[in-house]
Protein backbone atom coordinates (compact mmCIF):
# COMPACT_ATOMS: atom_id res chain seq x y z
CA UNK A 1 0.00 0.00 0.00
CA UNK A 2 1.13 3.45 0.57
CA UNK A 3 4.71 2.91 2.23
CA UNK A 4 6.84 2.93 -0.44
CA UNK A 5 8.36 6.64 -0.43
CA UNK A 6 8.86 6.64 3.20
CA UNK A 7 11.35 4.04 3.51
CA UNK A 8 13.59 6.01 0.91
CA UNK A 9 13.67 8.59 3.04
CA UNK A 10 16.61 9.05 4.98
CA UNK A 11 18.11 10.16 7.94
CA UNK A 12 16.35 12.45 9.84
CA UNK A 13 13.19 10.94 12.57
CA UNK A 14 9.41 10.49 11.79
CA UNK A 15 9.30 12.76 14.90
CA UNK A 16 10.81 14.76 17.02
CA UNK A 17 9.77 16.43 20.47
CA UNK A 18 11.42 19.25 21.55
CA UNK A 19 11.40 20.62 25.58
CA UNK A 20 7.45 19.47 25.17
CA UNK A 21 6.19 20.57 28.68
CA UNK A 22 2.34 20.38 30.05
CA UNK A 23 0.27 21.77 32.63
CA UNK A 24 -3.55 20.63 33.39
CA UNK A 25 -3.06 23.12 36.68
CA UNK A 26 -0.75 25.82 36.31
CA UNK A 27 2.50 25.34 38.39
CA UNK A 28 1.56 21.44 38.21
CA UNK A 29 3.94 19.88 35.48
CA UNK A 30 2.51 16.65 34.02
CA UNK A 31 5.36 16.64 31.95
CA UNK A 32 8.70 18.48 32.11
CA UNK A 33 10.92 19.28 29.17
CA UNK A 34 10.51 16.39 27.45
CA UNK A 35 13.13 15.87 24.51
CA UNK A 36 12.65 12.66 22.46
CA UNK A 37 13.54 11.10 19.05
CA UNK A 38 11.61 8.58 16.79
CA UNK A 39 12.97 6.92 14.29
CA UNK A 40 11.49 5.76 10.87
CA UNK A 41 10.51 2.79 11.85
CA UNK A 42 10.29 0.39 14.87
CA UNK A 43 8.69 0.06 18.03
CA UNK A 44 9.06 2.62 20.89
CA UNK A 45 7.70 1.69 24.10
CA UNK A 46 7.23 4.69 26.97
CA UNK A 47 6.90 2.92 30.25
CA UNK A 48 6.74 4.18 33.45
CA UNK A 49 4.21 4.22 36.41
CA UNK A 50 0.48 5.46 36.67
CA UNK A 51 -0.07 9.22 36.30
CA UNK A 52 3.18 10.33 35.25
CA UNK A 53 2.32 10.89 31.83
CA UNK A 54 3.10 8.61 29.91
CA UNK A 55 -0.91 9.13 28.25
CA UNK A 56 -0.46 13.04 28.23
CA UNK A 57 3.03 12.30 26.24
CA UNK A 58 1.12 10.69 23.49
CA UNK A 59 -2.13 12.54 23.62
CA UNK A 60 0.13 16.33 22.97
CA UNK A 61 1.25 14.46 19.55
CA UNK A 62 -1.92 14.41 17.96
CA UNK A 63 -3.43 16.77 19.79
CA UNK A 64 -6.11 15.47 22.03
CA UNK A 65 -4.35 17.35 24.92
CA UNK A 66 -2.98 20.38 23.77
CA UNK A 67 0.60 21.22 25.23
CA UNK A 68 1.55 23.93 27.22
CA UNK A 69 4.69 24.19 25.76
CA UNK A 70 7.76 23.32 23.50
CA UNK A 71 7.84 21.69 19.71
CA UNK A 72 6.41 18.38 17.98
CA UNK A 73 8.15 18.26 14.88
CA UNK A 74 6.65 15.84 12.19
CA UNK A 75 7.47 15.77 8.75
CA UNK A 76 8.47 19.74 8.94
CA UNK A 77 5.42 20.20 11.12
CA UNK A 78 5.27 21.72 14.63
CA UNK A 79 2.06 19.87 15.31
CA UNK A 80 2.22 21.53 18.86
CA UNK A 81 1.29 25.06 16.29
CA UNK A 82 -1.37 23.62 14.17
CA UNK A 83 -4.63 24.91 14.34
CA UNK A 84 -8.01 23.53 12.28
CA UNK A 85 -7.96 22.54 8.84
CA UNK A 86 -4.19 22.16 8.71
CA UNK A 87 -4.12 20.40 12.19
CA UNK A 88 -6.96 17.81 10.75
CA UNK A 89 -4.83 17.07 7.97
CA UNK A 90 -1.80 16.05 10.44
CA UNK A 91 -4.52 13.56 12.36
CA UNK A 92 -5.32 12.41 9.67
CA UNK A 93 -1.52 11.25 8.74
CA UNK A 94 -1.30 10.01 12.82
CA UNK A 95 -3.12 6.65 13.84
CA UNK A 96 -4.07 6.09 17.16
CA UNK A 97 -4.82 2.88 19.30
CA UNK A 98 -6.90 3.36 22.62
CA UNK A 99 -6.66 1.36 25.98
CA UNK A 100 -10.25 1.38 26.36
CA UNK A 101 -10.60 0.54 22.24
CA UNK A 102 -13.28 3.72 21.46
CA UNK A 103 -15.20 2.03 18.89
CA UNK A 104 -18.11 3.53 18.00
CA UNK A 105 -20.93 1.27 19.60
CA UNK A 106 -23.80 1.63 18.05
CA UNK A 107 -21.89 1.37 14.49
CA UNK A 108 -21.01 -1.96 12.55
CA UNK A 109 -17.20 -3.25 12.50
CA UNK A 110 -16.97 -2.25 8.83
CA UNK A 111 -18.51 1.54 9.67
CA UNK A 112 -15.99 1.76 12.64
CA UNK A 113 -12.80 0.40 9.96
CA UNK A 114 -13.99 2.75 7.70
CA UNK A 115 -14.20 6.09 10.11
CA UNK A 116 -10.23 5.68 9.60
CA UNK A 117 -11.10 7.59 6.05
CA UNK A 118 -13.09 10.52 7.37
CA UNK A 119 -10.37 12.99 6.98
CA UNK A 120 -10.98 12.32 3.16
CA UNK A 121 -14.69 12.08 2.50
CA UNK A 122 -16.84 14.65 2.63
CA UNK A 123 -19.67 14.49 5.65
CA UNK A 124 -22.39 13.74 3.67
CA UNK A 125 -20.84 10.78 1.29
CA UNK A 126 -19.70 9.73 4.81
CA UNK A 127 -23.61 10.02 6.58
CA UNK A 128 -24.56 7.93 3.23
CA UNK A 129 -22.04 5.33 3.42
CA UNK A 130 -20.70 6.42 0.12
CA UNK A 131 -16.99 5.39 0.03
CA UNK A 132 -14.74 5.17 -2.38
CA UNK A 133 -14.15 1.69 -3.51
CA UNK A 134 -10.78 1.18 -2.86
CA UNK A 135 -11.56 2.40 0.74
CA UNK A 136 -14.09 -0.61 1.00
CA UNK A 137 -11.25 -2.84 -0.62
CA UNK A 138 -8.81 -1.91 1.71
CA UNK A 139 -11.20 -2.46 4.93
CA UNK A 140 -11.81 -5.78 3.71
CA UNK A 141 -8.32 -6.40 3.55
CA UNK A 142 -7.61 -4.86 6.68
CA UNK A 143 -10.73 -7.05 8.54
CA UNK A 144 -8.84 -10.41 6.40
CA UNK A 145 -5.73 -9.41 8.16
CA UNK A 146 -7.50 -8.85 12.11
CA UNK A 147 -9.07 -12.11 11.04
CA UNK A 148 -12.89 -10.47 11.44
CA UNK A 149 -14.10 -10.63 8.48
CA UNK A 150 -17.16 -12.19 8.97
CA UNK A 151 -18.10 -9.54 11.60
CA UNK A 152 -17.89 -6.87 9.01
CA UNK A 153 -21.75 -6.35 9.77
CA UNK A 154 -21.80 -6.78 13.48
CA UNK A 155 -22.35 -4.12 16.05
CA UNK A 156 -19.25 -3.17 17.44
CA UNK A 157 -20.48 -3.61 21.05
CA UNK A 158 -21.22 -7.77 20.30
CA UNK A 159 -17.59 -8.06 19.98
CA UNK A 160 -15.22 -9.31 22.94
CA UNK A 161 -11.97 -7.23 24.27
CA UNK A 162 -9.55 -8.37 22.11
CA UNK A 163 -11.98 -8.49 18.89
CA UNK A 164 -12.77 -4.54 19.68
CA UNK A 165 -8.72 -4.01 19.92
CA UNK A 166 -8.36 -5.81 16.57
CA UNK A 167 -11.17 -3.56 15.16
CA UNK A 168 -9.35 -0.44 16.60
CA UNK A 169 -6.63 -1.71 15.04
CA UNK A 170 -7.69 -1.89 11.99
CA UNK A 171 -9.19 1.46 12.15
CA UNK A 172 -6.28 3.28 12.65
CA UNK A 173 -3.85 1.44 9.61
CA UNK A 174 -6.96 2.38 8.04
CA UNK A 175 -5.98 6.04 7.74
CA UNK A 176 -2.54 4.80 6.21
CA UNK A 177 -0.54 6.62 8.92
CA UNK A 178 2.86 7.53 8.97
CA UNK A 179 2.84 7.31 12.86
CA UNK A 180 0.76 4.79 14.98
CA UNK A 181 0.23 5.82 18.31
CA UNK A 182 -0.99 3.67 21.06
CA UNK A 183 -2.80 4.91 24.30
CA UNK A 184 -1.92 1.21 26.89
CA UNK A 185 -3.42 -0.87 23.81
CA UNK A 186 -3.27 -3.89 25.98
CA UNK A 187 -3.94 -2.92 29.59
CA UNK A 188 -7.67 -3.95 29.17
CA UNK A 189 -6.73 -7.17 28.04
CA UNK A 190 -6.33 -10.88 29.48
CA UNK A 191 -2.83 -11.67 29.21
CA UNK A 192 -2.95 -14.05 26.23
CA UNK A 193 -5.12 -11.34 24.83
CA UNK A 194 -2.28 -8.82 25.30
CA UNK A 195 0.07 -10.90 23.80
CA UNK A 196 -2.16 -11.63 20.70
CA UNK A 197 -2.97 -7.99 20.08
CA UNK A 198 -0.03 -6.72 20.59
CA UNK A 199 2.01 -8.84 18.22
CA UNK A 200 -0.77 -8.04 15.67
CA UNK A 201 -0.06 -4.62 15.51
CA UNK A 202 3.83 -5.35 15.65
CA UNK A 203 3.38 -7.13 12.40
CA UNK A 204 1.12 -5.00 10.69
CA UNK A 205 3.18 -1.56 11.64
CA UNK A 206 6.46 -3.73 10.81
CA UNK A 207 4.62 -4.95 7.28
CA UNK A 208 3.67 -1.43 6.02
CA UNK A 209 6.76 0.45 8.20
CA UNK A 210 4.51 2.29 10.49
CA UNK A 211 6.53 3.58 13.48
CA UNK A 212 5.19 3.00 16.56
CA UNK A 213 5.05 4.39 20.09
CA UNK A 214 3.28 2.94 22.59
CA UNK A 215 2.66 2.84 26.36
CA UNK A 216 2.82 0.21 28.25
CA UNK A 217 2.72 -1.61 31.28
CA UNK A 218 3.52 -4.63 30.98
CA UNK A 219 7.88 -4.98 31.02
CA UNK A 220 8.32 -8.19 29.97
CA UNK A 221 6.26 -7.27 26.83
CA UNK A 222 7.91 -4.28 26.15
CA UNK A 223 11.06 -5.53 26.12
CA UNK A 224 10.15 -8.11 23.44
CA UNK A 225 8.23 -6.06 21.09
CA UNK A 226 9.99 -3.01 21.20
CA UNK A 227 13.59 -1.87 19.74
CA UNK A 228 13.59 1.64 21.52
CA UNK A 229 12.15 2.19 24.81
CA UNK A 230 11.81 5.27 27.06
CA UNK A 231 11.22 5.39 30.60
CA UNK A 232 9.32 8.00 32.53
CA UNK A 233 9.45 8.98 36.06
CA UNK A 234 7.63 11.86 37.77
CA UNK A 235 7.05 13.86 33.89
CA UNK A 236 10.30 13.16 33.20
CA UNK A 237 12.43 11.18 30.94
CA UNK A 238 14.75 8.67 32.62
CA UNK A 239 15.66 6.65 30.01
CA UNK A 240 16.29 6.33 26.69
CA UNK A 241 17.94 3.41 24.74
CA UNK A 242 17.40 0.16 23.81
CA UNK A 243 14.73 -2.09 25.73
CA UNK A 244 17.50 -4.65 26.34
CA UNK A 245 19.45 -1.69 28.21
CA UNK A 246 16.69 -1.44 31.11
CA UNK A 247 18.11 -2.89 34.04
CA UNK A 248 16.52 -3.32 36.95
CA UNK A 249 18.85 -0.59 38.66
CA UNK A 250 16.30 1.92 36.06
CA UNK A 251 13.18 0.03 37.01
CA UNK A 252 13.61 0.45 40.49
CA UNK A 253 14.35 4.31 39.97
CA UNK A 254 11.46 4.46 37.33
CA UNK A 255 8.62 2.54 39.36
CA UNK A 256 9.99 2.92 43.07
CA UNK A 257 11.14 0.30 45.35
CA UNK A 258 12.17 -3.26 44.85
CA UNK A 259 10.13 -5.35 46.23
CA UNK A 260 7.73 -5.91 43.39
CA UNK A 261 10.75 -7.13 41.18
CA UNK A 262 11.23 -10.32 43.03
CA UNK B 1 -2.50 -10.10 65.75
CA UNK B 2 -4.62 -7.33 67.29
CA UNK B 3 -5.55 -7.51 71.43
CA UNK B 4 -9.29 -7.60 72.57
CA UNK B 5 -8.70 -3.87 73.87
CA UNK B 6 -6.84 -3.00 70.98
CA UNK B 7 -10.07 -4.37 68.52
CA UNK B 8 -12.46 -2.05 70.88
CA UNK B 9 -9.86 1.07 70.42
CA UNK B 10 -10.61 0.47 66.76
CA UNK B 11 -14.04 -0.14 67.15
CA UNK B 12 -14.43 3.72 68.53
CA UNK B 13 -11.90 5.35 66.24
CA UNK B 14 -14.33 3.94 63.05
CA UNK B 15 -16.77 6.16 61.75
CA UNK B 16 -20.66 5.50 60.91
CA UNK B 17 -21.03 3.32 58.23
CA UNK B 18 -23.39 5.21 56.78
CA UNK B 19 -24.06 9.32 57.31
CA UNK B 20 -27.69 10.14 58.16
CA UNK B 21 -28.96 12.57 55.48
CA UNK B 22 -30.90 15.35 57.95
CA UNK B 23 -31.74 17.96 55.04
CA UNK B 24 -33.30 15.46 52.62
CA UNK B 25 -35.00 13.73 55.96
CA UNK B 26 -36.18 17.32 57.09
CA UNK B 27 -37.56 18.33 52.99
CA UNK B 28 -39.34 14.75 53.12
CA UNK B 29 -40.92 15.88 56.65
CA UNK B 30 -42.19 19.26 55.53
CA UNK B 31 -43.66 18.16 52.19
CA UNK B 32 -45.91 15.05 54.12
CA UNK B 33 -46.75 18.10 56.55
CA UNK B 34 -47.93 20.64 53.65
CA UNK B 35 -50.06 17.61 51.72
CA UNK B 36 -51.98 16.75 54.79
CA UNK B 37 -52.40 20.93 55.74
CA UNK B 38 -53.58 21.67 51.54
CA UNK B 39 -55.74 18.71 51.78
CA UNK B 40 -57.36 19.58 55.26
CA UNK B 41 -58.09 23.28 53.19
CA UNK B 42 -60.09 21.26 50.94
CA UNK B 43 -63.52 20.51 52.37
CA UNK B 44 -63.80 17.04 50.60
CA UNK B 45 -66.67 15.08 52.46
CA UNK B 46 -68.26 12.28 51.82
CA UNK B 47 -71.65 13.74 51.61
CA UNK B 48 -69.85 15.43 48.18
CA UNK B 49 -68.44 12.29 47.03
CA UNK B 50 -71.71 10.50 47.45
CA UNK B 51 -73.58 13.35 45.67
CA UNK B 52 -70.69 13.35 42.83
CA UNK B 53 -71.32 9.50 41.86
CA UNK B 54 -74.89 10.15 41.55
CA UNK B 55 -74.33 12.81 38.84
CA UNK B 56 -71.18 10.87 37.49
CA UNK B 57 -74.05 7.75 36.95
CA UNK B 58 -76.38 10.25 35.26
CA UNK B 59 -73.68 11.72 32.91
CA UNK B 60 -72.63 8.23 31.84
CA UNK B 61 -76.06 7.55 30.95
CA UNK B 62 -76.92 10.36 28.66
CA UNK B 63 -73.60 9.21 26.83
CA UNK B 64 -74.98 6.01 25.76
CA UNK B 65 -75.08 4.39 23.21
CA UNK B 66 -72.80 6.55 21.43
CA UNK B 67 -74.19 8.67 18.67
CA UNK B 68 -73.55 7.32 15.18
CA UNK B 69 -75.84 9.27 12.69
CA UNK B 70 -74.14 9.62 9.50
CA UNK B 71 -73.63 13.27 9.31
CA UNK B 72 -72.15 13.30 12.48
CA UNK B 73 -69.64 11.02 11.46
CA UNK B 74 -68.70 13.05 9.06
CA UNK B 75 -68.27 16.00 11.35
CA UNK B 76 -65.78 13.40 13.26
CA UNK B 77 -63.81 12.13 10.86
CA UNK B 78 -63.29 15.65 9.06
CA UNK B 79 -61.88 17.03 12.61
CA UNK B 80 -60.17 13.66 13.62
CA UNK B 81 -58.38 13.92 9.90
CA UNK B 82 -57.67 17.54 10.77
CA UNK B 83 -55.89 16.64 14.39
CA UNK B 84 -53.53 13.84 12.51
CA UNK B 85 -52.92 16.52 10.10
CA UNK B 86 -51.73 19.28 13.06
CA UNK B 87 -49.63 16.61 14.85
CA UNK B 88 -47.82 14.57 11.94
CA UNK B 89 -46.79 18.66 10.41
CA UNK B 90 -46.08 19.94 13.93
CA UNK B 91 -44.19 16.70 14.68
CA UNK B 92 -41.91 16.78 11.57
CA UNK B 93 -40.96 20.70 12.02
CA UNK B 94 -40.54 20.44 15.69
CA UNK B 95 -38.21 17.41 15.12
CA UNK B 96 -36.29 18.43 11.78
CA UNK B 97 -36.22 22.47 14.00
CA UNK B 98 -34.80 20.32 16.93
CA UNK B 99 -31.49 18.37 15.25
CA UNK B 100 -29.88 21.66 14.98
CA UNK B 101 -30.82 23.39 18.21
CA UNK B 102 -30.34 20.48 20.90
CA UNK B 103 -27.06 19.99 18.55
CA UNK B 104 -25.86 23.77 19.77
CA UNK B 105 -27.30 23.18 23.27
CA UNK B 106 -25.30 20.62 24.11
CA UNK B 107 -22.49 21.77 26.54
CA UNK B 108 -19.81 19.24 26.01
CA UNK B 109 -19.71 20.16 22.11
CA UNK B 110 -20.51 23.73 22.17
CA UNK B 111 -18.86 26.58 24.33
CA UNK B 112 -20.69 28.61 26.37
CA UNK B 113 -21.66 31.47 24.07
CA UNK B 114 -23.67 29.36 21.88
CA UNK B 115 -25.34 27.34 24.55
CA UNK B 116 -26.71 30.06 27.05
CA UNK B 117 -28.82 32.03 24.64
CA UNK B 118 -30.06 28.42 22.77
CA UNK B 119 -30.66 27.29 26.09
CA UNK B 120 -32.90 30.22 26.43
CA UNK B 121 -34.51 30.34 23.61
CA UNK B 122 -35.43 26.41 24.19
CA UNK B 123 -37.08 27.09 27.69
CA UNK B 124 -38.93 30.47 26.41
CA UNK B 125 -40.64 27.70 23.82
CA UNK B 126 -41.13 25.32 26.99
CA UNK B 127 -42.56 27.90 29.23
CA UNK B 128 -46.25 28.06 28.19
CA UNK B 129 -48.66 25.60 27.99
CA UNK B 130 -49.38 24.27 24.33
CA UNK B 131 -52.95 26.05 24.38
CA UNK B 132 -51.73 29.35 25.39
CA UNK B 133 -49.34 29.39 22.83
CA UNK B 134 -52.30 28.28 20.49
CA UNK B 135 -54.37 31.31 21.56
CA UNK B 136 -51.27 33.37 20.75
CA UNK B 137 -51.23 31.95 17.23
CA UNK B 138 -55.00 31.93 16.59
CA UNK B 139 -54.55 35.80 17.27
CA UNK B 140 -52.18 36.25 14.80
CA UNK B 141 -52.74 33.86 11.73
CA UNK B 142 -56.56 33.66 12.68
CA UNK B 143 -58.57 30.53 13.22
CA UNK B 144 -57.52 26.64 12.05
CA UNK B 145 -55.29 24.30 11.71
CA UNK B 146 -52.19 26.71 10.73
CA UNK B 147 -52.58 28.61 14.18
CA UNK B 148 -52.37 24.72 15.94
CA UNK B 149 -49.35 23.94 13.82
CA UNK B 150 -47.15 26.27 15.07
CA UNK B 151 -48.13 26.00 18.42
CA UNK B 152 -47.49 22.40 18.62
CA UNK B 153 -44.24 23.06 16.76
CA UNK B 154 -43.39 25.34 18.93
CA UNK B 155 -43.86 23.08 21.93
CA UNK B 156 -42.34 20.50 20.24
CA UNK B 157 -38.66 22.34 20.13
CA UNK B 158 -39.17 23.15 23.42
CA UNK B 159 -39.15 19.78 24.44
CA UNK B 160 -37.53 17.61 22.13
CA UNK B 161 -34.51 20.32 21.25
CA UNK B 162 -34.17 19.87 25.66
CA UNK B 163 -33.72 16.30 25.43
CA UNK B 164 -32.08 16.20 22.96
CA UNK B 165 -29.09 17.87 24.24
CA UNK B 166 -28.79 16.35 27.46
CA UNK B 167 -28.99 12.98 25.25
CA UNK B 168 -25.81 14.41 23.56
CA UNK B 169 -24.64 15.35 27.15
CA UNK B 170 -24.84 12.00 28.52
CA UNK B 171 -22.71 10.21 25.56
CA UNK B 172 -19.09 8.42 26.01
CA UNK B 173 -16.70 11.44 24.80
CA UNK B 174 -14.44 8.45 24.46
CA UNK B 175 -15.99 7.71 20.62
CA UNK B 176 -16.21 11.08 20.01
CA UNK B 177 -12.03 11.40 20.62
CA UNK B 178 -11.56 8.60 18.74
CA UNK B 179 -13.16 10.05 15.86
CA UNK B 180 -11.62 13.42 16.06
CA UNK B 181 -8.02 11.64 15.95
CA UNK B 182 -8.51 9.99 12.69
CA UNK B 183 -8.74 13.98 11.34
CA UNK B 184 -12.45 14.23 10.72
CA UNK B 185 -14.23 17.53 10.75
CA UNK B 186 -16.74 18.31 12.42
CA UNK B 187 -19.52 17.37 10.63
CA UNK B 188 -17.90 14.01 10.41
CA UNK B 189 -17.25 13.81 14.16
CA UNK B 190 -20.97 14.77 14.82
CA UNK B 191 -22.30 11.97 11.91
CA UNK B 192 -19.95 9.42 13.12
CA UNK B 193 -18.73 9.57 16.72
CA UNK B 194 -22.13 11.83 17.72
CA UNK B 195 -25.22 10.59 16.19
CA UNK B 196 -25.12 6.91 16.46
CA UNK B 197 -24.81 7.49 20.18
CA UNK B 198 -27.94 9.44 20.90
CA UNK B 199 -29.98 8.13 17.73
CA UNK B 200 -31.87 5.32 19.56
CA UNK B 201 -33.12 8.08 22.62
CA UNK B 202 -33.56 10.86 19.69
CA UNK B 203 -36.12 8.04 18.02
CA UNK B 204 -38.05 7.27 21.39
CA UNK B 205 -37.82 11.60 22.06
CA UNK B 206 -39.61 11.52 18.76
CA UNK B 207 -42.46 9.31 18.92
CA UNK B 208 -43.28 10.39 21.83
CA UNK B 209 -43.57 13.52 21.17
CA UNK B 210 -45.46 12.52 17.67
CA UNK B 211 -48.01 10.96 20.63
CA UNK B 212 -48.12 14.05 22.77
CA UNK B 213 -48.39 16.29 20.00
CA UNK B 214 -51.64 13.89 18.92
CA UNK B 215 -53.34 14.27 22.40
CA UNK B 216 -52.54 18.02 22.77
CA UNK B 217 -53.93 18.62 18.95
CA UNK B 218 -57.27 17.54 20.63
CA UNK B 219 -56.75 20.15 22.69
CA UNK B 220 -55.98 23.35 20.86
CA UNK B 221 -59.35 22.98 19.19
CA UNK B 222 -60.84 24.22 22.18
CA UNK B 223 -59.33 28.04 21.76
CA UNK B 224 -59.96 27.16 17.30
CA UNK B 225 -56.72 26.04 16.29
CA UNK B 226 -57.72 23.31 14.62
CA UNK B 227 -58.68 19.65 14.87
CA UNK B 228 -61.39 17.76 16.97
CA UNK B 229 -60.95 19.89 19.78
CA UNK B 230 -63.65 22.50 18.47
CA UNK B 231 -66.03 19.28 17.83
CA UNK B 232 -65.64 18.25 20.88
CA UNK B 233 -66.01 21.32 23.15
CA UNK B 234 -69.24 22.43 21.05
CA UNK B 235 -70.44 18.79 21.76
CA UNK B 236 -70.06 19.67 25.47
CA UNK B 237 -71.69 22.46 25.05
CA UNK B 238 -75.06 21.21 23.21
CA UNK B 239 -74.97 18.80 25.90
CA UNK B 240 -74.61 16.10 22.99
CA UNK B 241 -72.99 13.57 25.10
CA UNK B 242 -74.03 10.39 23.13
CA UNK B 243 -71.68 12.50 20.34
CA UNK B 244 -69.10 13.23 22.57
CA UNK B 245 -68.84 9.54 23.74
CA UNK B 246 -68.52 8.92 19.86
CA UNK B 247 -65.42 11.46 19.94
CA UNK B 248 -63.64 10.37 22.42
CA UNK B 249 -63.81 6.49 21.70
CA UNK B 250 -62.52 7.61 18.38
CA UNK B 251 -59.61 9.55 19.79
CA UNK B 252 -58.78 6.51 22.00
CA UNK B 253 -58.54 4.42 19.05
CA UNK B 254 -56.16 7.09 17.04
CA UNK B 255 -54.14 6.74 20.56
CA UNK B 256 -53.99 3.36 20.46
CA UNK B 257 -53.23 3.05 17.28
CA UNK B 258 -50.18 5.25 17.71
CA UNK B 259 -48.82 3.46 20.26
CA UNK B 260 -48.91 0.64 18.02
CA UNK B 261 -47.02 2.83 15.44
CA UNK B 262 -44.65 4.31 18.15
CA UNK B 263 -43.41 0.75 18.87
CA UNK B 264 -43.02 -0.55 15.49
CA UNK B 265 -40.60 2.26 15.10
CA UNK B 266 -38.54 1.90 17.63
CA UNK B 267 -38.03 -1.76 16.80
CA UNK B 268 -36.84 -0.28 13.24
CA UNK B 269 -33.63 1.92 15.97
CA UNK B 270 -31.84 -0.47 18.40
Amino acid sequence: MAEAPRSAVQGASALEIRGLCKEYRRGVPVLRDINIAIARRGITAVIGPSGTGKSTLIRCINRLVEPTAGQILFDGLDLARLRGRALREARRRIGMVFQEYNLVERLTVMENVLSGRLGYVSPFKAWLRKYPKQDIEAAFELLDTVGLTQFANQRADALSGGQRQRVGIARAVMQRPELLLADEPTSSLDPKTSVEIMELMVSIAERRNIPVILNIHNVPLARRCANHGIGMSGGSIVYDGPPAGLTDEHLKRIYGGEDWLE
Amino acid sequence: MISGQGRAQAARQRPPAFLPNWPARLAWIALAAYAIYAASLLDVTWERFVIGLENGVKFVGRMLPPDTEADKMTLMLRGLYETLEIAVISSALGILISLPIGLLAARNLMPAWVTWPVRLFVALCRSFHQVIIAIVFVKAVGFGALAGILALTVASIGFIAKLFAEAIEEISLKQVEAIRATGASFLNVITYGVMPQVLTRFVGFATYQFDSNLRNSTMVGIVGAGGIGGTMFAAFQKFDYDFLLTILLAIIAMIMLSETLQNWTKKLYQ
